[in-house]
């Protein structure tokens, strides 16, 4: 093998190796967090900091009895959590990290993501469906809703850095960020965006599919062991990932000033993001189901639509004059 | 003949045929996503790789879901795959998989027969892709916009209800 082979290998399973480490880190970061912001302890007892909670945590999930329901359908049953964590881990491979830090530069690295990520619905529907469970099933069909309606204006908020980078590939829209950070120009589809990614990763205040209050766990009531915390690892790697999608899109990836390398910077803003989702979850109560689904078509929809003509509008202007 | 255009179209038929052949909807399903996303892999191998992306995220992403979504609602149990079972006689498949057979075979003698044209090489990106269809395919995107629009209005039709009015002079006006 030759030298760029092994860069590439060794490029390719770090990625995976860190996000495989960090993914159940952040289930004791989010503790953590969560008690500092609700002025309690959180897990502190096991090893510094409670860390080796998590290892206990992964323990506990691996000897759980792993029970199949004999009312499920077991094929689908078991495709379902293996499906959030492949599409989940699949999009990464488009992220540019730092300069040469990337899995593979497809030019159309931005669609990938899209496609990768209306993929990870299929893990709820057939998640809740092949549980023959009506609370699974009633969290499943909310899922499946909020997925493909939160998606639209994925794409449309998105639409106006491409309009200003010219590429769907994100390395050209990072090096587009070199002087000033889309965060800027496009800041409605930033908060676009955001929320539209928040429900993406069915995370609170938008965790309508498993709302544990009303649906027990929803999607997920009938699974238990490793197969539920394939769904848990993939929605914590979601959460990474909606947040390395903002830091490349709109908060300039990898540039800062140079006191750093490239990477670090990259994982600050990544990391800053992940406090972000954690405090939403610390402080927002959850929207009932149609308000949700309001929100979504009568608020969001006409405001991508808009930044979407307005930002096409003045490129062409500034383009003829 | 490249290796990868190979397997992703023969997963695709097979794929396909499975998809046709099940009697349980939801498996019927997904082998159709399976065939959509080896159709996407043929089109990223044969150079589009823009329509390829749409592929997943319209075809695989948007419309099986929303079909999914629909056998959600129904909650068909064991007496649909029965009814399956019964409509998908012999007698019923027979014409559809003699002609299938014949397309299949054409298929077959055209990748033994090295007589095709070499695979295009050129991508064609997401650029060409928009200048097409907004310059000479104009008429066919405005066309399938009044599609979509005649089935957002009968889609409203449907689901429009009257509301059940108390009031005795009232009682006639819909909402």
């Amino acid at each position: 093998m030759d030298d760029a082979t092994i860069s590439h290998l060794l490029i390719t399973f770090g990625v995976l190796a860190g996000l495989l480490l960090v993914a159940p880190g952040l289930i004791w970061l989010e503790r953590r967090l969560l008690a500092l912001w609700q002025d309690r302890y959180g897990p502190n007892r096991a090893g510094p900091f409670g860390l080796l909670v998590v290892l206990a945590d992964t323990l506990k999930l691996f000897f759980k009895e792993d029970w199949i329901p004999p009312f499920a359908d077991k094929k689908v049953f078991v495709l379902a959590p293996a499906i959030v964590v492949i599409t989940v881990l699949l999009s990464f491979v488009v992220i540019p990290f730092a300069p040469g830090i990337i899995v593979a530069d497809m030019n159309i690295g931005l669609l990938f993501f899209l496609a990768m990520s209306s993929m990870g619905a299929y893990s709820i529907i057939l998640g809740g469906w092949s549980s023959n469970n009506k609370y699974a099933l009633l969290g499943s069909m909310r899922g499946a809703a909020q997925l493909i309606s939160y998606e639209v204006f994925m794409g449309l908020s998105l639409m106006g850095v491409v309009l200003m980078t010219g590429s769907f590939s994100l390395i050209d829209i990072v090096e587009a960020q070199r002087y000033q950070w889309f965060i800027v120009p496009q800041f409605l589809g930033f908060v676009i965006f955001l929320i539209a990614g928040i429900a993406e990763t069915h995370r609170l205040p938008f965790d309508i599919p498993e709302a544990e209050s009303e649906l027990i766990a929803g999607f997920h009531s009938e699974y238990s062991g490793m197969k539920f915390g394939l769904f848990f690892v993939g929605e914590y790697i979601g959460i990474m990932l909606i947040s390395s999608m903002v830091t490349v899109l709109f908060l300039g990836g990898w540039y800062g000033p140079s006191f750093l390398p490239p990477l670090a910077w990259f994982i600050i803003k990544m990391f800053g993001f992940i406090f972000f989702f954690i405090l939403l979850r610390a402080s927002l109560p959850r929207p009932r189901y149609d308000q949700l689904m309001e929100f979504g078509w009568k608020i969001l929809l006409p405001l991508s639509l808009l930044n979407l003509v307005v930002t096409g509008g003045i490129i062409l202007w500034m383009n003829t004059h | 003949m490249n290796i990868t255009f190979i397997i992703a179209s023969f997963v695709a038929v097979l794929a396909t045929i499975m998809a046709i052949t099940r009697y349980n909807l939801i498996h019927a399903l997904l082998y159709l996503v399976i065939s959509f996303l080896s159709i996407a892999i043929v089109f990223f191998v044969l150079g589009a790789p823009f329509v390829a992306a749409l592929e997943i995220i319209v075809y695989a992403g948007a419309i099986v879901v929303l079909i999914i979504f629909v056998i959600m609602m129904l909650n068909l149990k064991e007496e649909s795959v029965e009814q399956e079972r019964i409509w998908f006689s012999r007698k019923v498949i027979l014409g559809p998989s003699i002609l299938s057979i014949v397309l299949l075979g054409e298929l077959i003698y055209i990748l033994l027969s090295h007589e095709t044209t070499a695979l295009t090489t050129q991508a064609v990106d997401a650029k060409s892709v928009g200048l097409s269809l907004y310059g000479p395919y104009i008429i066919g995107v405005e066309l399938s916009g009044l599609l979509l629009m005649s089935g957002v209005v009968g889609a409203y039709h449907l689901g429009r209800q009257k509301k059940k009015v108390q009031h005795r002079f009232l009682e006639n006006q819909t909402t």
